[in-house]
């Protein structure tokens, strides 16, 4: 399918809901008007309101606090990930020994920890940021974990023919691929982090669009938290496509998914 | 048995010796090309033969400036920054041999290193590799289920029985003229004579094989 009939496509797709919406919200077809734009707002409403954020400036600041929490919550999470990931598929006893921990650490629903996380780091943006970095680090530490235990051992009997150390080894051989796996896994443990930093925000702090939302919710403003979450989309899509750019770069030996480099 | 050579696994009984003495650990005198691909797929061409030095503390430049070199002798010069996904089985298994020849070690172990290209292919990695081995030579253990390939490149054939517990139950030498031609040397009368020869023993070994369903080793 070429670009351009597969972005009319997508575009189609997007003004196809929002007419629904709107002939829905606009005539009385299931109930009055008046009822359905309180509980669904109208898309014009929502656009309007989005348009207002933007250009009255106030949503920037918001903006900027959640991209500070979800970069501090992804660099954090990602780093200890790493870290852990590597000494635990290197040392087998510590894997065993702490395999029930984590396991029990990672099913814990990170929501009940949150109100424990304000307590312990305030309202600003380290409870957040630490309610992030629940989620990504679990995420790249399976992945790291999984990435160097699953090193193809002929590659790896290869190296050591080759004469290298237990150094070099890391570098030339456990690091790249454990690398690929965390990549594979960036655009959820990014997602992740940002979904760390909006609920923490949601549940408590002054500023964020988590608090933007919630703000809207208690007047029940569906106006207002409709067009958070058209915000919040925006802001996922843009992210998402970034960490798609430096994927690409970083990756640049993976073969195309459709060939797989056997032959 | 080659892995053993290598000092990737420990003999279950007895001692391996290199020229003579002992080993212990990793044998670092010998290079190893496996049978499967073992590139480091994150890695280009060059920069696959280029690690091979880092373990010997050469500079980056300098192994490089080698590694292109021994790539224009595989045959690949155009190819240096390809990533290994992007390069054929035979090349795939030309950069190995590259890989493995640049650190210029004194035993080449070798596990079916062909197996898995088709015969062209086979044969001009096997010129290749008389090419190579006759400008240098080292000693080559090459494992190989192929007769004719195994008569075509060796000096001396030794049949392993059927495994497991495979043992040597025959040694051919081979008599054939060098340097030679991997297709031609095929069609030489005393090619055929040895051929007969080491097949008859090799014959109730495959015949045994079958019947366990399992590999020969020749």
């Amino acid at each position: 399918m070429n670009r351009a009939k597969l972005i009319l496509l997508q575009f189609a797709v997007g003004l196809g809901f929002l007419l629904i919406w709107h002939i829905l919200t606009a005539y009385p077809i299931f109930a009055p008007t008046r009822q359905t734009q309180f509980f669904f707002s109208t898309p014009t409403d929502v656009l309007a309101r989005v348009w207002k954020e933007f250009s009255s400036g106030e949503i920037w600041g918001h903006l900027w606090i959640t991209l500070v929490e979800t970069v501090l919550a992804f660099v954090f999470g990602a780093c200890g990930g790493i870290l852990f990931g590597f000494l635990f598929a290197r040392r087998e006893l510590l894997a065993a020994v702490f395999d029930p921990y984590i396991k029990a650490a990672n099913a814990l629903p990170r929501v009940v920890l949150a109100p424990i996380f304000a307590l312990w780091f305030g309202l600003g943006i380290w409870s957040k940021v630490a309610l992030g970095f629940t989620l990504v680090f679990f995420i790249v530490f399976f992945n790291v974990y999984q990435g160097v235990r699953e090193v193809s051992p002929v590659v790896l009997a290869n190296a050591r023919m080759l004469g290298m150390n237990e150094r070099q080894l890391l570098r030339h051989v456990y690091w790249p691929a454990a690398l690929t796996w965390m990549f594979s896994s960036l655009h959820t443990s990014v997602g992740f982090a940002l979904v760390g930093a909006v609920v923490g925000e949601y549940l408590g702090s002054s500023a964020g669009l988590g608090y933007k939302i919630h703000e809207a919710e208690s007047v029940f403003d569906v106006t207002g938290v409709f067009a958070g979450m058209v915000i919040l989309s925006i802001f996922v899509i843009l992210i998402d496509a970034l960490v798609t750019l430096v994927e690409r770069r970083l990756l640049v030996w993976r073969p195309a998914p459709s060939t797989n480099g056997q032959g | 048995m080659l892995n053993a050579s290598a000092g990737l696994l420990k003999p279950s009984d007895g001692e391996v010796e290199i020229f003579g003495s002992p080993l212990a650990g990793l044998n670092a005198r010998a290079g190893y090309l496996f049978q499967q691909d073992a590139l480091m797929p994150w890695k280009t061409a060059l920069q696959n033969v280029a690690v091979a030095l880092e373990p010997k503390g050469v500079s980056r430049a300098e192994a490089e400036l080698k590694a292109r070199e021994w790539l224009r002798r595989v045959g690949l010069a155009a190819f240096v920054d390809r990533y290994p996904h992007m390069l054929s089985g035979g090349q795939r298994k030309r950069v190995a041999l590259a890989q493995m020849l640049i650190r210029d070690p004194e035993i080449l172990l070798m596990d079916e290193p062909f197996g898995p290209l088709d015969a062209q292919t086979r044969q001009i990695m096997g010129n290749l590799l008389l090419d190579l081995w006759a400008a240098n030579r080292k000693a080559v253990l090459f494992v190989t289920h192929d007769l004719e390939e195994a008569i075509a490149l060796a000096d001396r054939v030794v049949v392993m029985s059927a495994g497991p517990a495979a043992r040597i139950i025959g040694e051919f030498p081979v008599m054939l003229p060098r340097p030679r031609d991997i297709a031609e040397v095929r069609l030489e009368p005393s090619f055929h004579h040895i051929h007969k020869e080491i097949w008859a023993s090799l014959r109730t070994e495959v015949q045994k094989a079958y019947a366990q369903g399992e590999g020969a080793s020749a």
